[in-house]
């Protein structure tokens, strides 16, 4: 599992380079994830614009990440492609998190 | 005209994936249209993550045998393994998870049956000869009804 992490307007952007997530690497993605997130600023955005393909575990792990920040701090999604819009559509998990289209909009969001 | 193949592979996490990676393949080469590619994607990695976690358990493995054949407007794809059948040798009901709660009830977990009820027309389960047999139909094009 590849994360990469970067700091821009006060949120943390951790992208996900990789091509899905998937039953094979969820638990390992929530691990990482706990490794990145583990201190920083309340707001984190997560770039899945490279994540081609997402199943139910990648999902769960995605919302364990989300969970393993607690209450004062928030994950939102960025730059679903289709088929991961499409899960998070269908599990109406788009009602939990924020999804933005790009993460440019994700970050300049971070303003208002 | 109809048109199938078939494909069979370990039951492990890794295999999973590249058998499910050849098998989109395959289909694509038997015109799958694009767009219903990644419905198939989703409900067929769902099923087959069941297997892999549920059908074998963490002492032995199998082979997941996948069959697809187009016919009529209509794709079907027959998953079988050799582990121990369905619980009470039914489909579970696939109910949606429960998400209206504070956050740390929320699932992370739960959403396979139903994601794989959402995205075929059909499903059939039968337990032969010491098999699993789930077979997940989708139409091909079913903005034309």
């Amino acid at each position: 599992m590849s994360l990469t992490s970067t700091k821009a307007d006060g949120a943390q952007i951790v992208t996900v380079n990789a091509e899905r997530i998937d039953a094979a690497m969820a638990i390992q993605f929530k691990e990482d994830m706990r490794a990145e997130t583990e201190s920083g600023p309340d707001r984190v955005i997560l770039d899945l614009s490279l994540v081609q393909f997402i199943d139910s575990s990648g999902l769960g792990a995605i919302v364990a990440a989300m969970k393993q920040l607690g209450r004062d701090r928030r994950l939102d999604l960025a730059g679903p492609t289709p088929m991961v819009e499409k899960v998070f559509r269908l599990t109406r998990m788009d009602t939990i998190f924020n999804l933005y289209s790009s993460l440019n909009e994700a970050v300049s969001a971070n303003e208002t | 005209m109809a048109e199938s193949f078939a494909c069979s592979f370990t039951a492990t996490e890794l295999d999973a994936r590249s058998g499910i990676s050849t098998v989109m393949e395959r289909l694509r080469d038997i015109d799958l249209p694009e767009d219903r590619a990644g419905d198939v994607q989703i409900a067929l990695a769902e099923a087959v993550n069941n297997v892999v976690e549920h059908a074998y358990g963490d002492t032995t493995t199998g082979d997941v045998r996948i069959q697809c054949r187009i016919a009529d407007e209509i794709l079907h794809i027959q998953i079988s393994d050799a582990g121990p059948p369905l619980p009470n040798g039914e489909l579970p009901a696939g109910t949606p998870a429960e998400i209206s709660g504070p956050l740390e009830t929320l699932p992370e977990g739960g959403f396979g049956w139903f994601l794989i009820r959402e995205l075929t027309c059909r499903l059939h389960y039968a337990r032969e000869n010491g098999n699993n047999q789930l077979s997940l139909f989708f139409e091909l094009f079913p903005d034309r009804a």
